[in-house]
């Protein structure tokens, strides 16, 4: 009897040994592993010659590195921000039971079964001058109209927000939708009484019942922040010339491009505080609301 | 019953194909994929089939991918017989890791030493052992110009110094053409550079920035005007030009849109699949002027460390057959490079081919490319100040400074 209780005590840790595994090698090894090799000479293959910070050093001393973590800064905000927006829209348009809403969600949704190198593509040629959008609307009889943000230095960047919130606002929408849909109808009867604007209601008593579902979005939005490689190599390549370089991009060449692992695995460690970061906070409120 | 009877007649039907060729047998990874490559590839594969070897061909699109193929097979212990890199340091770490087969016999009965180009042996011997055997050679600062775009800007003669290159474009502006074909990627920008640091500054100061790093050569005024330069000729390119392919900005050239192109001799398989000849729709200037130095680069095959004698056979046969005479011409004829040996009779070439064997036997002037001589690294770090002057406001001061910081690691 007692060995049936065990057995029944063991089971769901057993179950949870291969994931288990797999966090502590996978994940958590592997992190430190590249902690240590971040202070490393390591070249094309692994070293293990110590040479403390220096690779730190170096990599603030790289002008393309520094501009990276500035671009993806701005990236990150401007995207976060637009996609909230527009998906948070999306969500209250679709919510107020319009015709066609199930293909209208679907057409939103869309872009976000596109993976990012095949957006890339289609917003660089979008925007490249003389294609795309461009030749269209001087097809339309504004001859003189040029839309050269993709080769712009100070655009360039822009147009990765644009194409990367164009795909990704379609998930946030539905995240969205999904919370607004679970919001208790007595709500907006009370409000409908005390004859509060609809906009009010959604902005001031909706929105605040969503935080949930906002911080999901939010967690989700800022991992593929920091993860910005494909968008930017599709598009822009990171150029003109480093003009849109971004942090992960900034990693993959020297790992493999440049034969520089140690250089490489610095930039991953300096990438991971901006997670542990975000990561933080909300695992501290998760398990504070846990706990109560 | 048949169908075992036939099953056994199938096993001994591949048993004895096996046999047939018992000779060495070598897995080669490369990254020739396009038409003109894979034909030229193919050329060596019969002459290793024709010297009794089986040739396993590993073709990988893109040398960055068949290059982390390579490394990555080498460190999990099941390696090529044989793999491409390009001739620069891109090897040299696994060559410090001793993961590498030296093919010393061979060069030694083949008299490398005194055969090959300088450049080339500096990159494939190291500590007095050859660790490659060379394929092709590519020169990289060739000017490419349209016949018709320089009738229409009235250009009478080609550039034979930087300052009328100038003047050319000048005109080709005032003609209303694209003076410079460019494909604002970082590489290219590369190019542009090298073109004006060898052109204005010279072998002895390519060489003291390129191979030497030397701080003070690089904080002089020389570097400086090479700089400006450099720089100046991005008033030339359109502005459509970033992000541009190498191969539709040489589109521009044919076409007779654009005035010239600073590219590698890979630019000449454009012309001729457009149906284009040199001297006549289109001219080829190896340097802009009578001793500019002829910066090369090319293809080496590499033998990745194996005890198996086999193997080593298969090796040393690959490292013999790649070198012969008869296949480095029918290579470099279809790959649009130059053959390593400059003893061979280049009147097959083209006469684009023929400038530059000319040019190859003259012991002084061939020196190596930026990559022959930095790692990959400081190339990288070269390459991204060299594009972040290119193309933004950055003083040339600022890039002098930032080029001495980045080639001091």
């Amino acid at each position: 009897m007692t060995a049936r209780r065990q057995l029944t005590k063991i089971t769901p840790y057993t179950a949870l040994l291969p994931m288990f595994v797999t966090v502590l090698v996978g994940y958590i090894g592997a992190a430190v592993w590249t902690l240590g090799m971040s202070m490393t000479a390591s070249r094309t293959f692994p070293s293990s010659r110590f040479i403390g910070l220096a690779q730190y050093e170096r990599l603030f001393d790289n002008e393309r590195w520094m501009l990276s973590l500035h671009n993806l800064a701005l990236y990150g905000v401007l995207f976060v921000l637009a996609c909230l927006v527009i998906g948070f829209l999306l969500a209250v348009f679709i919510d107020q039971n319009v015709t066609g809403e199930g293909v209208l969600r679907t057409v939103f949704l869309y872009p976000y079964a596109m993976s990012f190198v095949a957006t890339g593509l289609v917003w660089q040629w979008l925007l490249q001058p003389g294609d795309g959008i461009d030749s269209a609307i001087r097809m339309l009889g504004w001859h003189d109209f040029t839309l050269g943000w993709i080769v712009d230095q100070d655009m360039a960047i822009y147009t990765v927000v644009i194409a990367t919130v164009w795909q990704a606002s379609g998930l946030v929408m539905a995240l969205m939708l999904a919370g607004l849909r679970g919001v208790d109808p007595e709500i907006w009867k009370a409000a409908r009484l005390d004859g509060i604007p609809a906009w009010r209601v959604y902005l001031q008593i909706v929105l605040p019942m969503l935080w949930p579902t906002v911080a999901t979005v939010l967690l989700l939005l800022a991992t593929a922040v920091v993860k910005l490689y494909d968008a930017v190599v599709a598009m822009t390549q990171g150029g003109p010339g480093t003009a849109s370089e971004v942090p992960a991009k900034f990693i993959m060449d020297h790992l493999f491009l440049r034969s520089n692992v140690g250089l490489a695995s610095a930039g991953a460690v300096v990438l991971l505080v901006p997670v542990l970061a975000l990561l933080a906070p909300y695992a501290y409120a998760r398990s504070r609301k846990e706990a109560a | 019953m048949v169908a075992g009877r036939s099953l056994a007649f199938a096993a001994w039907l591949c048993v004895s194909a096996a046999a047939a060729h018992a000779g060495p047998r070598a897995e080669v990874i490369h990254w020739w994929t396009s038409g003109g490559e894979s034909a030229a590839v193919r050329q060596v594969a019969q002459a290793y089939r024709d010297a009794g070897g089986t040739w396993v061909d590993s073709a990988i699109a893109g040398g960055d991918q068949s290059r982390a193929v390579t490394v990555n097979r080498i460190i999990g212990g099941n390696p090529p017989t044989a793999a491409q890199f390009n001739t620069s340091k891109q090897f040299l770490d696994i060559i410090e890791e001793d993961m590498l087969n030296d093919v010393d016999e061979v060069a030694r009965r083949e008299n490398w030493d005194q055969l090959l180009p300088e450049p080339i042996v500096g990159v494939i011997k190291v500590k007095g052992h050859y660790y490659a055997a060379p394929m092709n050679i590519h020169m990289q600062t060739w000017l490419w110009y349209s016949k018709a775009a320089f009738d229409k800007a009235g250009i009478k003669k080609e550039p034979a110094s930087v300052d009328e290159l100038f003047a050319a474009l000048d005109k080709l502006k005032a003609a209303g053409l694209i003076p410079l074909a460019h494909g604002g990627q970082s590489w290219q920008e590369v190019i542009l550079f090298s073109s004006m640091l060898s052109n204005i500054g010279g072998r002895e100061l390519y060489l003291k920035v390129i191979r030497d790093r030397d701080q003070a050569a690089i904080n002089s005024a020389a570097f400086r005007k090479v700089l400006l330069a450099y720089k100046r000729l991005q008033s030339y390119v359109d502005p459509a030009s970033p992000g541009r392919n190498w191969n539709d900005a040489t589109a521009l050239v044919i076409s007779g849109r654009a005035g010239i192109q600073i590219m590698g001799d890979w630019a000449k398989g454009e012309f001729t699949n457009a149906g284009q000849t040199p001297d006549r729709q289109y001219g080829c200037i190896p340097g802009l002027s009578v001793n500019s130095p002829y910066l090369i680069q090319g293809d080496v095959f590499v033998f990745p460390k194996t005890d198996d004698r086999d193997a080593i056979q298969a090796q040393k046969l690959m490292a013999s057959v790649v070198e012969g005479p008869g296949v480095q011409l029918q290579f470099s004829k279809l790959k649009g490079s130059l053959p390593v040996r400059p003893d061979l009779d280049a009147s097959q070439l083209d006469v684009c081919a023929q400038k530059g064997m000319a040019i190859l036997r003259d012991r002084s002037r061939p020196v190596g490319v930026t990559e022959v001589y930095l790692t990959p690294d400081q190339n990288g770090a070269l390459q991204d100040i060299l594009t972040a002057y290119w193309n933004t406001s950055m003083p040339v001061e600022k890039a002098q400074k930032s080029i001495a910081s980045a080639l001091r690691y």
